[in-house]
């Protein structure tokens, strides 16, 4: 299995708003081990997937330089189930940000209904040994994987671009460095 | 410009969507840590809701300036000494530390702030009306 909980960026506002969707299948194995003969998404792995959503939000504002980890969640509500067939579209706002890290709203859709929502906070942490799991060109290559810089916006609304000093990066082979870049939005 | 009471309340709000807690826990007296249930990653919550209520900056180590409590100048044998006691009294004018220091043991200055505290750190940084 390969820690990513979210499909592809369908919208990206550099320093504001991001928008991904995830498409539950009946193929995955985690639906059939939650409840049995019940199979639908575990609400866990629902705020995985807004976390990997709002971190990479945060993460593209700060241009990768910090380190991004869920620290807590506030709050958090569901409304109904997520089962497989269902397409849920994870929307987080930047709500407050400063150089300790950064809060975000989440909601997650079926359509229009609202299926869940949520308050994240996220923490810059700076130890050393978090490079390893954390480097700019990990995030950078998810960003890249899940389509942010195909739909995304900068600030002034010009099309996102990777930070120019990171250009280079975001060609990270398939395996353990991609799974590390998703663990690196810290859930 | 805010009243004393207004920036209670203020408080209070940001007190119970940090934590989870009930409006009636928020009391003056209850410390953030012991009675209210506050982590270490919960400071951090709390400092992005005050910053944002009220419109102001809240530096790193402001609020709870751990750098003194990590300084050797500071600290020996797990106690913050006179000179520690002074910096924090200095550093930290909005709370009482006469209880803490009668046995300031480090670990447990985080057991020290009050959600008065919080208030007189908060009226500090802004304008208050009477």
């Amino acid at each position: 299995m390969r820690w990513y909980w979210i499909d592809r960026f369908i919208e990206f506002e550099s320093g504001r708003r991001a928008k991904a969707i995830k498409n539950i299948s009946l193929a995955e194995d985690h639906l059939h081990d939650h409840f049995r003969n019940r199979p639908m998404m575990p609400n866990s792995l629902i705020i995985e997937g807004l976390a990997q959503t709002g971190g990479l939000l945060v993460c593209e504002h700060n241009k990768f330089a910090e380190k991004v980890i869920l620290a807590k969640i506030p709050k958090v509500e569901f409304f109904c189930e997520a089962v497989p067939g269902d397409t849920l579209i994870y929307t987080t706002t930047i709500e407050y940000l400063n150089e300790d890290g950064a809060a975000v709203i989440a909601t997650s859709h079926k359509g229009d209904v609202l299926q869940a929502k949520a308050d994240i906070v996220f923490a810059h942490l700076n130890a050393p040994w978090l490079g390893t799991f954390f480097s700019p060109e990990a995030f950078l290559a998810m960003m890249r994987l899940l389509g942010a810089f195909r739909v995304g916006r900068a600030a002034d609304g010009s099309p996102l671009t990777p930070p120019p000093h990171l250009l280079k990066a975001g060609d990270l082979p398939a395996g353990p460095q991609r799974a590390a870049a998703a663990e690196g939005t810290g859930a | 410009m805010l009243t004393k009471d207004e920036i209670y309340e203020k408080i209070k709000g940001a007190l119970v969507e940090a934590l989870g807690v009930d409006e009636d826990e928020v009391k003056p007296e209850a410390t953030l840590v012991n009675d209210l249930g506050a982590e270490s990653i919960d400071f951090l919550d709390i400092v992005f809701r005050l910053e944002k209520a009220f419109n102001i900056k809240i530096p790193r180590g402001e609020l709870f300036p751990e750098d003194v409590l990590t300084d050797t100048k500071y600290v020996q044998d797990g106690k913050v000494t006179e000179l520690g006691l002074s910096e924090l009294r200095k550093r930290m004018p909005f709370a009482n530390l006469d209880e803490f220091a009668k046995n300031p043991v480090v670990q447990d200055f985080g057991n020290l702030l009050t959600v008065a505290d919080m208030v007189r750190f908060v009226e500090g940084k802004v304008a208050v009306t009477a």
